[in-house]
Formats: C-alpha cells, structure tokens, sequence
C-alpha cells in the first residue's frame, strides 16, 4: 500500500475530510448569505435614488413645464457621477439626456426594467447595465430616470472572487492540517504496532513507547503495556507450572510405567503380578490425589468458588480436623496442643478451609515427627484467634522449619525444599492452604516459630453475616 | 442387585458392567440420557449411576425429571466434576451419593451396595440399636457392650462405629466414613482414618477371641461377625 493510499484510509483522514466539507458549506453559507443581503441592499438604494429623482423632476415639470425639465436634466446629467436621463418626444425622438444606444422603441412602456445603453460622451463604448424608470409625463412624453449598474456589478465580482478565494484558501488549510494530523497520529500508530508484531511473532520483551504527554494515545500504550505486563507474568506463571506438572507427574508415571514393565518381563507367578498390580494402582491413586489438588487450586485462584461459601464455625472446623489428625500425632510420638476458642463465625468454604487446615496439621505432624532418642519432644500446635479484622488460624510445629528466604517460595506450586522432597507429599500442601486463603480474600503468612515453623492462614471478617 | 448404569463412554460402561457382574451384580446399560431416563422410568433398579455429562439429556436434568416424577430409586452420580461445588450441585439436583472420575471400583461398589440397602429398609425407621456378634450399640442411650462388657468410646469413636455397625456386614470406604463421620468431603493425604479405625479396633476388638472389625485390602473397612 502506498503511504498516500495509507494516509486515505486513515480515520485521522476521513475526519479532515469530514470538517473539511462542513467547513466549505458554512463558509460558503454565510459569505453567501452577506453577498445576497449586500446586493439587495445595492438595488434597494438604487430604486430609491432613481424614485427621488423622478419625484424631484416630475415636481419640476409641473412647475415649470418640459423647457424647465429639459434644463433640469441638463444640469443635471452635467454633473459627474450623475444618474442616466432622457426625456423623448411621444415618438421617441430625444430632447434631453446623457445616453444613447438603447432602444427607444422600449422607452414607449412606462415602468422599471433592466437595460443597455452606452454613454452619450463615450460613442462606441461597450454598452452599460442599468436599472431604469420610465415615466409618461402629461403630453406623451417620456421621462427615463437611471443608474448604472456597474457599480454593483463590480461590488458583486468581489464578493463572488472573496467567496471563491476563501474556499480554496479553507480547502488547503484543511488539507494541509489533515495530512499533518494524519501523519502525526499514523506515525505514533505505527510507532506502536512495530513491538506489537514482535509481541505477536513471540519475543514478549517489547513495550510500546509512551510519549509523556499523557494523551489518549499514551493512556492507551500504558494500559496495553500494563496488559502486556501481565500476561507475561501469568505466562511465567504457567510456563513455570508446567515445567513443574511435567516434573512431578511425570516422575510418578514413569514409577508407574517401569514397574508394569518390569512385572511383564520378570514376574513368573500370579503373586508377583499382583503385588505389581497394586503397586500400580497406589501410584496411580498418589497422581489422582496430586491432580485432583492442582485442579482444586486452580479453581480456588480463579475464584468462582464462592458458591459452596456460608456462615459456618471457624472454631469448630479446627477442632474437627485437630481431632481428626489426632491419632495420627500420637501414632508419630507428637505431642498436639490445641488452643480453640469457644466460637468463631466466618462466612466462607467450610470444607476448604477444613482441608488447608488439614494440609498445615499433615505437615506439622510430618515435619515435626523425629527419632524418640532426640531429647526434645515434638510438639505441634493449632490454634485460632479473633483480630479486629477478621481471624487467624495457626499451626506451628517444632520441627526443622523453613529459612527466612524460602519462606515465600514453599508457598508456590510443587516447591519442597531439600532435604524434604524424600518425604511423602505432593508439594501442593501449602499452595493450596494460599489458595484457599487469597480465596477468601486473606493471606498465608509464614513465620519464625523458634524452633519451627509457624503457619498463620489470615482470613478477613468481610462478609460475615452476609 | 439390579443396577442400571447410564454412561456414554461405552469402554467405562462395558468395564463397569463386567465389575458388577464378578461380584454378582446385574446391571443394565444407556449409552445417552434419554435411553437412561426411558429405562430408570419404569423403577425395578435398586441403584442409578449416572455420569453428569451425557448426550440427548445431561445427567442433572435427568435426576430432577426422576425426582418430579417421584421416582425415589437411589441415585449416584459419576463424574469428571470433582470440586465441592460440583457435588453441592449433583446433591441438591436429587442424587443420593456423588463420585468423582477416576474412581476405585471398591469405592462404587461400596456406595453402590450402601444406597441399595439404604433402599431395602426404609430409611424413616432406623434401627434404635446395632447387634453385630456380640457387640451391641444403643444410639439411645449411647451405650456400647461387648459380650455384655461396657466399652468406652470417644463421642467420634461412637460415631465411627454406629456407621460401621449401621452398614454391617457392608465394605464401607475410608472416604464414606470421612464424608459421613466427619462431613468433610477432601481426600486426606495420610492414612489418618486408618489410625482412627485401628483405635476404634483395640477398644472393641482388643482381647477378644473373633475380631469384628475387619480390613478389606484395597477397599475399606466392614463390621461383620466373620463366626457366621
């Protein structure tokens, strides 16, 4: 497409165009309207002049009969810049006046018309507009009173000329700004649709420029920019997921896929088989568990999960799912303390946040579980408070803990740290618990227990009640 | 027991059917939801599974035509739809029970024989007290006996065993019991129900000649008195 071709298309363009036109019909309009009104004002003044001098020589001629008129007229046209006169014999043969040239058969109708004529002085010269008035006076004679219309006619050239001048003067002016608007905005446009196809071929760097003057094209490239901004965030994201599915569950699957081999070209008896069989299905079993919780965080973050959301006990949930897990502590030789206040209403997911807070109590249990020989005993802890601004459920435990630098990262999918991924579990437990709590408009707080760690799942009171 | 199974996935309802039958169980097929809704009509089923997506009719729509024409056969649904909200949604549209996909066949099996019992005595008049071998449980008084022997139990312990005891003689699941003893719906990532069981197990069990409360490899727990 050629930059002209380009430039047509533009909407820039197309409303310059638009002005432009408007522009014209209203100059044109008015300068219309003055000419018209300016001519009219030209002829009625004419017509006046031209009815006073008949007045003032049809008063002569009563007073004093054609010889007084005669000389009247005589003085009369002997002035410069004078009217036109002619005053003609019944038969149309001139007794007075300054013009000749017209045709004096018409001089015979009485009554204003338009006429020809040239100048009595001039001779040849080219014939005259005028606006005249012919009387018949007592006696058949004819009276022509006049004005040359020249004057007019010249008046009436300028105005057409100014009209004409002053659209083409408006046309390129609004050409000219068009083009420039064009140009201008077409250029930033441009300017903004070069990252945009890099964007688009794959390199996500790109950013479109942002002027500084704050206008609404700048407005635009901030907005898109910000949008840029996130997607490649959610883009890290996922690809950072994905990474990690691949790994986690891939791992597993291989287990899996390896033992059925393994089965098929070693097991001799029924019996090999079906320990390896079973041994399939728990792992198989172990990579449902660990989707299942990826689809469960992914609908918590995408939050349309308020539908399961009602005014439940906080208090009693902890102290369900403190009772459930524990046996389990005692079976692992951990001591758990559990310090719950009577009630504690909170509008939201029951059952989801039962299962973070079972997620934090497996944890603590696993993570606090030591040898009996070490002297300290293990302990956990779980344990529920009322804030000002809504409440907070803990759960601490004894065990090694999580460094300060870390902390931020256990909470992301799949992350166990070293030393930890021997350990059963999916890496989803605590993700999960930070879904669960953002969710609920709250946070996950991880904190120094000293020694331990200390899991606090922050839930505002918005909504309670509602 | 008389099952009808409505599914599209003609493997899952070929495999399903096959299952039902090595356990003794017939079960008729609907690859759509209108056949399904034709068939489970005319009643004479003990239970339904329903899977939630099917063609011609979805699933919820065909528990609700049931339930408005007051067709009271046990439903279950079994679906890809796991979440909590999905369930809330299968309960309230009228099923009785709700699994999600991938499922132990144990795990239906045991819902499935659950709800058809349920069926079998009229749900209105539950029984006041269990009586399994010679362990005995009074829901009045909340009384547990064994031989006449006075057994102690945790208020959770109690509940735990009425369950078991109400379905005796049935597989019932680690998630059954954790739905109905604990009403809570998540998988728990430890073996926590079996520690509870094998707590429940010494107390009623412990210095007895016959256990009662028996393990089923790969699929639960069942009170039975095995001497019969």
């Amino acid at each position: 497409m050629t930059a002209l071709g380009k430039l047509f298309r533009t909407t820039a363009f197309k409303l310059s165009m638009a002005y432009l036109v408007i522009f014209v019909l209203f100059a044109s309009a008015i300068l219309g309207y003055v000419a018209f009104n300016m001519r009219r004002l030209l002829d009625e003044q004419v017509s006046l002049t031209i009815e006073e001098d008949v007045k003032g020589l049809v008063t002569q001629f009563n007073s004093g009969g054609l010889r007084r008129l005669v000389a009247q007229i005589e003085r009369r046209a002997s002035q410069p810049g004078s009217s036109l006169y002619l005053v003609t014999t019944p038969t149309g043969e001139t007794l007075a006046g300054n013009i000749s040239g017209i045709d004096q058969e018409g001089l015979l109708d009485a009554g204003r018309y338009q006429l020809f004529y040239r100048v009595l002085e001039d001779g040849d010269a080219k014939p005259h507009r005028a606006l005249v008035d012919t009387i018949v006076l007592p006696g058949g004679f004819r009276l022509l009173v006049g004005r040359d219309l020249s004057e007019t006619d010249r008046f009436r050239g300028v105005i057409r000329s100014a009209i004409g001048w002053s659209i083409l003067l408006v046309l390129m002016m609004a050409v000219a700004g068009g083009v420039f608007v064009a140009r201008r905005v077409l250029g930033r446009i441009d300017a903004m649709t070069a990252p945009t196809r890099s964007i688009k071929a794959g390199d996500f760097s790109g950013r479109l420029a942002v002027s500084g003057t704050n206008d609404e094209l700048d407005r635009l490239a901030q907005n898109l920019n910000a949008m840029l901004d996130r997607i490649a965030e959610l883009m890290a994201g996922l690809r950072e997921v994905s990474d990690n599915i691949a790994h986690d569950l891939k791992t597993p699957l291989t287990r899996l896929r390896n033992s059925a081999e393994e089965a098929l070209r070693t097991a001799t008896d029924t019996e090999e088989y079906r320990l390896t069989l079973e041994n399939v299905i728990d792992e198989a079993d172990q990579l449902i568990r660990t989707f299942n919780a990826l689809l469960m965080i992914a609908r918590a973050e995408s939050g349309n999960a308020t539908e399961g959301m009602a005014a439940f006990d906080a208090a009693d949930v902890a102290r369900d799912v403190a009772e459930l897990y524990e046996p389990l502590a005692e079976e692992a030789h951990v001591t758990m303390h559990v310090t719950l206040p009577e009630k504690l209403p909170l509008y939201g997911s029951r059952e989801l946040i039962g299962q973070a807070l079972a997620n934090l109590l497996d944890n603590a249990i696993k993570y606090a579980a030591r040898d009996e020989s070490v002297s300290e005993k293990a302990e956990i802890s779980i344990g529920a408070v009322a804030t000002g601004t809504g409440i907070e459920l803990s759960v601490s435990d004894n065990g090694p803990g999580i460094p300060e630098a870390d902390r931020a990262r256990v909470v992301e999918r799949f992350v166990r740290l070293e030393g930890s991924r021997s350990r059963p579990g999916s890496g989803l437990g605590l993700s999960l618990a930070s879904a669960v709590a953002r969710l609920h408009g709250g946070t996950l707080r991880l904190e120094d227990h000293a020694p331990g760690l200390r899991v606090v799942l922050a839930i505002p009171k918005r909504g309670i009640g509602s | 027991m008389k099952l009808l199974i409505i599914e599209d996935d003609a493997a899952a309802a070929a495999y399903l059917e096959k299952a039902f039958r090595e356990v003794g169980h017939m079960a008729d097929l609907a690859a759509n939801g209108l056949d399904g809704y034709a068939l489970a009509s005319d009643g004479g089923y003990d239970v339904v599974v329903v899977d939630r997506m099917l063609p011609k009719m979805d699933g919820l729509s065909l528990i609700h035509a049931l339930r408005e024409q007051k067709i009271e056969t046990p439903i279950l649904i079994l679906s890809a739809l796991g979440q909590v909200d999905d369930r809330v949604k299968g309960l309230r549209a009228g099923a009785d029970d709700y699994l999600a996909k991938p499922y132990a066949f144990s795990e239906l099996l045991a819902r499935v024989e659950v709800l058809a019992r349920r069926r079998g005595t009229a749900s209105s008049t539950e029984e006041t007290s269990y009586q399994i071998g010679g362990l005995e449980l009074n829901r009045l008084s909340h009384r547990v006996t064994r031989d006449g022997q006075e057994i102690e139990l945790q208020p959770r312990e109690f509940r735990l065993l009425e369950y078991l005891m109400r379905h005796g003689g049935q597989v019932v699941t680690r998630t059954m019991l954790l739905e109905n003893v604990w009403d809570y719906h998540f998988d728990p990532q430890t073996n926590v129900i079996d520690v509870h069981i094998s707590r429940l197990r010494s107390k009623i069990d412990k210095g007895f000649e016959t256990p009662l409360l028996h393990t089923v490899r790969g699929a639960g727990y069942s009170i039975r008195d095995s001497a019969r």
